[in-house]
């Protein structure tokens, strides 16, 4: 796969381990801060005390997901400078700006509040807690607009000059940059799929929940909740990947070359393969199971329809069909059977079984991961999907690195593989436990100076609680 | 005043801003060891933990402002201080866990404790290290770092790290002072006097150095009629010192701290007199790394716009949680 190690490679290989490590944190955190809004929203509107246990539930949770997501971001923010020199000198005065309003307009605003929110409940007014809970959730959105706006116009760039000392440059109009052609579909793409992965996380706590004791209402109303978001949103999500790739073969054909593992051109129908090798040498998809015309009916809505292949682009603009090809299929394949739990759980509501369907909650708690597994997939497609470029068509992955030394970039991508799998290991594990303990009728939430055998997750010792991991972490690779 | 000096100044300012504030988060993690377990480090990560992540933020602006304004500058420094970089942000992850991990895991607090104070050394240090390498000037070619892997190691930058892990020991310490109560308050009292006078010991060995490593920072402070300002600054510094060990001893609250965010608003004075209007010293001006005039008024509007609201609800958070921890905490 990797032709050498030399230092592009490792850049790559590092900026890839960092951002789909920060990554996983956002992707559970944006869903989770809306969820958490939702539950106070609810509380505040109908009083049930329910409501309130369910908050201080999943805000211990929320704690743990936003610091890792806060000092795995940080790391974010320096590695374009460390790593990629060339294309912050290149690219600053386009995406540079984008990501200034970012902090501006999305990570103060998080940072503020969830102090207020975290540790504010009896210091502040309900309706002002609500608020800080708001803003926060707000914040999310925000963030996620701004950087997902940079990260479409490195795929798709438009609104931009190139100047005579070869940076990008802001044309007429930032509209062009911000709202450029691919930012709508993947921002949405992206929502949903945040909506998605906290949906079966929350679904799987209360599915794990279930199957030790049915009658426990609380784990009964976060399941109920979280079917009803996998049910409304998995369809939708699919249909909103499907634009979204229609919008790919539009900006990027190569990509969805890759995608669809298109090594030849098809002048009068285009197969789907289902499954297949890659075979980059040969350039063919060994032990290919295909639907013929599929592919065609689903890209040009006709059977018919010619498309093109890899044939039609030159070598040095290729991307590794390998990865794109299987990453794409793993998040496809997860969402459809998102879906399939979706319309589960709708069988179960109307079968009125929905909480006494061991099952189904125990295909729910398989699915538990399965968000973080498929927005991981789905990044890896569209970034792996854009080499060997950059910002797309224009500057090239390899010119884009920093003066670098190949030992320095390993050293440096070492100690992180180190730390982050020893630090975030550790939270992954806290957040396991948090989530085994059963919710329970007053929950405690994150006070910050319970001290002693109180303060393990927020509850006080009961009659000997089982202290066993809900289940045993999972990579999220 | 022309738009690349404006944004000069707001990057200076979320430096200033972040040098502050997580200073005495940092500085906190510093002088952790010597507060008793329990009740005493209890209350000095309680009287940080609604604000950090919120100061911490300001470090982001600083490098994302950085690659905004100035992305000569930014894709210069960074790969010329690539270790420290990253020390620094590999402290900055334990730090920032060990605030939650630690109530998370009685069992191992001991543990996250360490890698609390571990990592706000590391990263302290580290910035101290960056900006004493800054100082010292990089080599740039071709519009990029040219110099090689360890030249930010000498001893004008160990100087400068350990300058600032002191000034920001001195910060957590007097912010200790002010927030909170009994054996806790005690120990940051008795540790705010040797933070104090290492720390200007340290200033003062670092202003002395600085002006022969560059015959640049010798005319810059030397000659008139720039010794009218730059004499001002240890005169100010000497009078705030006064002060500062006067309410030491009389057992003031507020003031220490107060006091000391003046002495580093002092040396930033003192940097940004020494450095302008280069980014990078000798090298790179502020109008050689400054983007286009529509990407400096697009940035701008947004910071007109939001940072005078990040100032109102910053100062919020901080007010709804003024006053002492307490040993009861937030209730």
């Amino acid at each position: 796969m990797f032709e050498q190690f030399d230092a592009v490679m490792l850049a790559r290989i590092q900026f890839a381990f960092t951002i789909s490590f920060h990554f996983i944190f956002p992707a559970f955190s944006i869903g989770l801060a809306s969820y958490l809004a939702v539950l106070e929203g609810l509380w505040l509107k109908t009083g049930k005390q329910i409501y309130m246990d369910l908050f201080k539930y999943w805000i211990k949770i929320f704690a743990v997901t936003f610091a890792m997501g806060v000092v795995s971001g940080i790391v974010m923010s320096y590695q374009f400078g460390t790593n990629w020199a060339v294309f912050s000198d290149k690219a600053g005065p386009v995406i540079g700006p984008l990501m200034a309003y970012e902090v501006l307009t999305a990570f103060f605003l998080e940072a503020g509040f969830l102090g207020v929110m975290l540790f504010g409940m009896n210091k502040v007014g309900k309706k002002l807690h609500f608020t800080a809970t708001l803003m926060v959730a707000i914040g999310t959105f925000i963030s996620a607009f701004w950087i997902l706006s940079v990260n479409s116009w490195m795929q798709t760039p438009t609104g931009h000059e190139i100047a005579a000392n070869g940076q990008f440059v802001p044309g007429d109009s930032w509209w062009d940059i911000v709202f450029n052609p691919s930012f709508p579909y993947r921002l949405f793409h992206t929502l949903m799929a945040t909506y998605l992965t906290t949906a079966f996380v929350v679904g799987g706590v209360g599915a794990w929940h279930l199957l030790k004791d049915k009658t426990n209402l609380h784990a009964r109303k976060m399941f109920s909740m979280a079917m009803w978001m996998a049910a409304l949103v998995a369809p939708v999500q699919i249909f909103a990947g499907d634009l979204h790739g229609l919008n790919t073969l539009e900006h990027q054909p190569a990509k969805v070359m890759a995608m669809e593992g298109h090594y030849d051109s098809y002048p009068d129908g285009a197969p789907l393969i289902l499954f297949g090798i890659p075979n980059s040498e040969e350039k063919r998809v060994d032990y290919k199971i295909e639907i013929p015309k599929l592919s065609s009916l689903i890209l040009k809505h006709d059977l018919n329809a010619p498309l093109d292949g890899l044939d039609t682009i030159p070598d040095a603009d290729e991307p590794p069909v390998g990865m794109v090809f299987w990453s794409f299929r793993i998040m496809v394949g997860i969402g459809f059977a998102m879906l399939g739990i979706g319309l589960w759980s709708l069988f179960a509501r109307y079968r009125k079984t929905l909480y006494d369907w061991p099952l189904l909650h125990k295909a729910a708690l398989v699915m538990a991961p399965s968000g973080f597994v498929a927005v991981i997939a789905g990044w890896i497609t569209t970034e792996v999907g854009r080499q060997p470029y950059t910002v797309y068509g224009l500057l090239r992955t390899a010119d884009s690195v920093s003066p670098l030394a190949a030992p320095a970039v390993a050293a440096s991508l070492v100690a992180f593989i180190i730390v982050y799998f020893f630090v975030f290991g550790a939270g992954t594990w806290y957040i396991m436990r948090l989530m085994s303990k059963a919710p329970k009728i007053g929950e405690k939430g994150v006070k910050s100076t319970e001290t002693g055998p109180v303060r393990t997750a927020g509850i006080a010792p009961g009659p000997a609680q089982k202290d066993s991991p809900a289940f045993e972490p999972r990579p999220a690779e | 005043m022309d738009l690349t000096v404006i944004w000069a100044f707001i990057i200076a300012f979320a430096v200033f801003a972040y040098v502050v504030m997580d200073g005495f988060d940092l500085g906190i993690g510093i002088i952790f060891p010597a507060f008793e377990v329990g009740d005493a480090r209890d209350q000095a990560m309680n009287s940080i933990a609604p604000v950090w992540d919120g100061n911490e933020t300001w470090l982001v602006l600083g490098g994302g402002g950085l690659l905004a304004a100035f992305p000569l500058a930014y894709a210069i420094i960074l790969p010329a201080t690539y270790p420290l970089i990253i020390i620094m942000l590999l402290g900055l992850v334990f730090r920032g866990v060990a605030f939650e991990f630690r109530w998370r895991d009685p069992d191992h607090r001991a543990f996250w404790d360490f890698a609390f104070t571990a990592g706000s050394f590391a990263a302290a240090f580290s910035q101290g290290m960056i900006l004493g390498a800054l100082l010292q000037g990089v080599e740039v070619a071709d519009r990029a770092y040219a110099g090689s892997w360890f030249d930010w190691f000498t001893p004008y930058t160990l100087l400068t790290g350990m300058g600032t892990v002191a000034g920001y020991a001195l910060l957590g310490a007097t912010w200790l002072i002010w927030k909170t109560e009994h054996g806790a308050q005690d120990m940051a009292y008795r540790l705010a006097k040797p933070a104090a006078v290492v720390t200007l010991a340290l200033m003062a060995a670092v202003s002395l150095y600085t002006p022969f490593l560059d015959s640049q920072y010798w005319t810059r402070w030397f000659e008139m009629p720039n010794i009218l300002f730059a004499a001002q600054v240890p005169l100010l510094v000497l009078i705030l010192t006064y002060f500062l060990f006067r309410g030491l001893h009389k057992k003031q609250e507020a003031a220490p701290f107060l006091i000391s965010l003046g002495l580093f608003f002092l040396g930033m004075a003192g940097l940004g007199i020494s450095m302008f209007p280069y980014i990078v010293p000798d090298q790179i001006t502020i109008w050689d790394a400054a983007v286009p005039e529509s990407s400096q008024i697009f940035m701008l509007v947004g910071v007109a716009i939001t940072v005078p609201l990040i100032l109102v609800y910053t100062g919020w958070a901080y007010w709804v949680f003024r006053g002492k921890v307490g040993t009861e905490g937030y209730h």
